[in-house]
């Protein structure tokens, strides 16, 4: 059976192959059973943790019903972004347009919850039958006070990225109306994390550690005053590259705010991250701040990551994530178990991001974009893999096959980032591969026969 | 408190009714369309639409089934939605057909592809026309190919389910000499519901074809080397042959008025006789399902089905006073919820609230058909929300909700169990496994609400007993 469709042979690559850039950034080939979502979803999920906001989905049930609660991003008080809003249109609206209920829908919620600031997402079908969001926005924002700000994400518009550059455009409508007053000098945005299991309380106690001063986080634990003065903050660290990158850009054009990229995932990323933001700031007391910071947290989770290494070692990963910075991240994480990396590939990584990886990687490491349950399924069996990190849609695939699975998706409970989530990662890697439920799967049935 | 009261209590002080959803309690038509195509043999279903649907439908179905869940999508961008998708459309076909070599595409169409009026049967047609077709321009021989109309704003996820069960008999059944098997037609159940449907009709000795039957392709089993295409799911050959079936029985199929199901279409172009009766769920309904098969196969319940309904006689007696003059809420689609209040009326609990996403205006009728001593007593609210379904728990004060995993929030903020039926199930393992129809599946619902409601007592007993 095919495997690669021929239209996306482009987008599947190995490391060390010396061929071209790898295909990536476009339309899922139709009939390729993609796992990435639409440009509406690639909105939703950057802005969802804002949680003094409104979020209002304009368009039929469905979009908003696939997105209610959709990310494991806490809230250290309000939780409006944990309910699921829509105007859930109905065929009389397609019809006759859709702007009514649009504006009684938000002048209902707003009377009902008093959000900081609401959002409105346009789906497809609005996009269709044309109604004037941006208008109804305005006339709303100024009946009730609060910034009213639509996110244009057609889901039809393109894929899931389009969708970030709709929530960017959205944010930076919010930057820049607050008062910057009191902002110290060693101070910095959190972009692109969005404090799954609470994971951006853990690099806000480093910083706080450091000594540096946390503005606005864009989006985790996200609030619309704190996004409204981060222009006053004095550098940018984005980490989930594919969803902020833009937002940092746009902010260092229009504020002269520089950033950096940054993970927070494995050790050797998290403590790159740390140092390079103390480096930034060209403070020696808080290089030295940093330093025993990040030997008192390695100090902690080396011996469970060695622990663990001694089991896993040489055993064979495959990670197919959304994003490829995360991806990254994972090689190398996966590196320190003492696994290898069979395949790699994201929903929605750059140019940029492939060629990095194919140089990470070892060779033979298969590199793809935007894959689906027939490639990833074949891989899976052809590579001879023992673990997949994925998401959701990845997990039955893993599972059907009799191979280990860890879950690195939005839905997460367990924080992965940090010292600390290096020792997560480990400790859920190990309780998978090394569980003994595999001797059973088909695959492995006739290699352990008990004698009894 | 009537509907439009509830709607008013959580809306702007101007009194105006409201017209936003929170936290809605059904999902949409394409959905229900997957899942059903899901349930015939060879078939990948194929969302013709932008690709996001797509995906949070497959994810949406995944959560709850725990299983491999392949559901393409033409993947309809900005030029498309301007010129129309039927490229988009072929392309995906073309593609679909060459990785999977499916027996039957289910193309559902989506709100946009609606709206921007795509004409799927024609494309479809011109799909396998010899001059026009992708034979010729692609040299791919397409499958049997099947179009269920599916707008999202039209129905919920039952009405689109019902949808493209219609549309595949409609495709695929033929006329031919009457066998002596009938078709058994049900909504919206669990895998475990299919096969113990199955039993019970074998039980009866009636030669039956469900339709749809996803009970082994969504509750499968782990395989040394991946089938894109599960097995399991209703043969082909089968859906043919129930143009000339002896009857066909709905189970369940409250409908919208825009959705003919497939028992009318069979009866109105075939003549097959069609037979529709409420979920199986409780010992009244459940007799009332088992007397429609006696008269169809002409024989008794069978001995072990007897024995079984025996057994939950006796559990309700055993058990009755743990659950006597209980109160309850039942959310769920329309069809679960009329069987789910029977049952519980018949044991003693008052469904006080009996709510449901679904929009059909039959509910309130169905509901006191099948319970009627319901009548006056209970709120029964369609299209609602968790919002009206919370203020209606408050108000009315409930001792445990039957519902699924979606009712955890209101549970969970009024203290009281939840017990998970129906779909989805997305926060605990078994959601495949939860059996809702005949005797037995009755009898795994009455002991755990039973237990439900005695682990509820027991903690908050300043005795640690443990025994009653
Ligand atoms: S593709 Fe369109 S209709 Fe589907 S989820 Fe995305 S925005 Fe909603």
């Amino acid at each position: 059976m095919t495997t690669v469709l021929s239209s996306r042979l482009g987008q599947v690559a190995r490391a060390g192959d010396g061929s071209a850039d790898i295909v990536c950034d476009k339309q899922s080939v139709a009939g390729s059973v993609s796992q990435r979502a639409c440009t509406f979803c690639g909105s939703r999920v950057v802005l969802y943790p804002i949680a003094d906001a409104l979020h209002l989905v304009h368009g039929p049930i469905g979009c908003a019903v696939y997105t209610w609660d959709i990310r494991g991003a806490l809230s250290s008080g309000p939780e409006l972004h944990r309910l699921s809003f829509s105007t859930d249109l109905r065929e009389r609206h397609v019809v006759f347009g859709g702007e009514g209920r649009l504006e009684d829908s938000l002048m209902e919620l707003i009377e009902r919850h008093h959000p900081s600031a609401a959002f409105v997402y346009v789906t497809c079908i609005v996009g269709v039958i044309g109604d004037d969001v941006e208008a109804v926005s305005r006339k709303v924002s100024e009946r009730t006070g609060i910034p009213v700000i639509p996110v244009q994400s057609e889901g039809f518009q393109g894929s899931k990225r389009q969708g970030y550059d709709a929530a960017c455009e959205a944010l930076l409508r919010l930057i820049g109306t607050g008062s910057t007053e009191g902002i110290g000098k060693h101070s910095v945005n959190l972009l692109g994390d969005f404090n799954l299991a609470g994971e951006i309380w853990i690099i806000q106690e480093y910083l706080k550690r450091m000594g540096v001063e946390v503005v606005a986080n864009l989006t985790g634990d996200g609030r619309v005053a704190d996004i409204s003065r981060a222009h006053g903050a004095a550098l940018n660290l984005v980490q989930c590259s594919g969803s902020t990158t833009q937002l940092a850009k746009d902010m260092q054009k229009k504020y002269g705010i520089p950033f950096q990229k940054v993970s927070y995932f494995g050790l050797d990323d998290m403590a790159g991250a740390l140092y390079g933001i103390a480096e930034h700031f060209k403070d020696p007391e808080m290089l030295a701040r940093t330093r025993d910071l990040v030997a008192e947290e390695i100090s902690q989770v080396l011996p469970v990551v060695e622990a663990c290494r001694k089991d896993l070692e040489g055993k064979r990963a495959a990670i197919y994530v959304g994003g490829a910075f995360k991806a990254i991240s994972l090689v190398k994480a996966l590196r320190l178990l003492g696994m290898k990396t069979a395949l790699v590939g994201s929903q929605t990584g750059n140019a940029e991001d492939y060629r990095y990886l194919r140089d990470l990687c070892d060779p033979g490491t298969i590199i793809v974009d935007d894959s689906n349950p027939s490639e990833l399924s074949t891989f899976l069996a052809e590579e001879k893999c023992d673990l997949f990190v994925g998401g959701v849609k990845e997990r039955p695939l893993a599972y059907k096959l009799g191979v280990a699975f860890c879950d690195h998706n939005h839905e997460r409970k367990l924080p992965l980032e940090g010292f600390l989530g290096m020792a997560n990662f480990a400790r859920e890697v190990h309780a998978s591969v090394c569980s003994p439920v595999w001797q059973f799967a088909p695959r492995f049935q006739s290699a352990n026969p008990v004698e009894v | 408190m009537s509907t439009t009261d509830l709607r008013a209590a959580g809306t702007t002080s101007s009194g105006a009714v409201s017209e936003s959803t929170t936290n809605a309690c059904r999902m949409c038509m394409p959905l229900g369309a997957s899942l059903a195509f899901s349930g015939v043999e060879g078939t990948v279903p194929f969302l013709h639409g932008s690709q996001g649907c797509a995906t949070y439908i497959r994810r949406y179905l995944i959560s709850h089934f725990r299983e491999p869940m392949d559901i393409a999508s033409s993947s309809v961008g900005e030029d498309a939605t301007v010129f129309g998708g039927e490229s988009n459309l072929r392309q995906g076909i073309v593609n679909v057909t060459t990785v999977y070599k499916p027996k039957v595409i289910g193309v559902a169409t989506t709100c946009l592809t609606e709206t921007i009026g795509e004409d799927v049967g024609s494309m479809l047609r011109r799909a396998v026309d010899p001059d026009t077709g992708l034979a010729r321009e692609f040299s791919v021989e397409p499958p049997i190919l099947v179009h269920a109309p599916t707008p999202s704003y039209a129905g919920t996820h039952a009405d689109g389910y019902q949808a493209a069960v219609a549309s595949t008999v409609a495709t695929i059944a033929t006329e031919g000499e009457t066998t002596d098997s009938i078709t058994l037609l049900p909504g919206i159940v669990s895998p475990a519901d299919i096969r113990h449907l199955r039993e019970i009709t074998d039980g009866f000795g009636l030669p039956t074809t469900i339709m749809p039957d996803y009970s082994e392709r969504l509750d499968g089993v782990t395989v040394a080397r991946y089938k894109k295409l599960p097995p399991g799911g209703t043969p082909v050959d089968q859906i043919r042959a129930t143009g000339h079936a002896r009857a066909s029985v709905t189970i369940g199929g409250l409908t919208t008025p825009g959705v003919t199901i497939a028992g009318e279409v069979l009866a109105a172009r075939f003549g097959v006789p069609h037979h529709q009766v409420p979920f199986p769920i409780g010992i009244r309904l459940t007799d009332a399902f088992c007397d429609l098969l006696t008269e169809l196969s002409g024989n008794p319940m069978p001995e072990w089905l007897l024995a079984e309904r025996g057994r939950l006689v006796d559990a309700y007696i055993d058990g009755h006073k743990y659950v006597a003059e209980k109160k309850a809420a039942v959310v769920g689609d329309e069809d679960l919820v009329v069987g789910l209040s029977a049952f519980l009326a018949e044991i003693g609990v008052t469904p006080v609230v009996i709510a449901s996403g679904g929009r059909s205006g039959k509910l309130a009728e169905r509901i006191t058909a099948c319970a009627p001593e319901l009548e006056g007593r209970v709120e029964i609210m369609d299209d609602a929300d968790f919002t009206m379904i919370q203020k209606a728990a408050e108000q009315a004060g409930i001792d445990f909700m039957v519902g699924n995993s979606k009712g955890y929030r209101t549970t969970r903020d009024l203290g009281v169990p939840l017990v998970r039926v129906g779909m989805p199930i997305h926060d605990r393992m078994g959601a495949q496994r939860v059996g809702h129809l005949g005797f037995r599946g009755t009898q795994e619902l009455f002991d755990r609400i039973a237990n439900a409601l005695l682990e509820k007592q027991q903690n908050e007993s300043p005795l640690a007993y443990s025994y009653m």
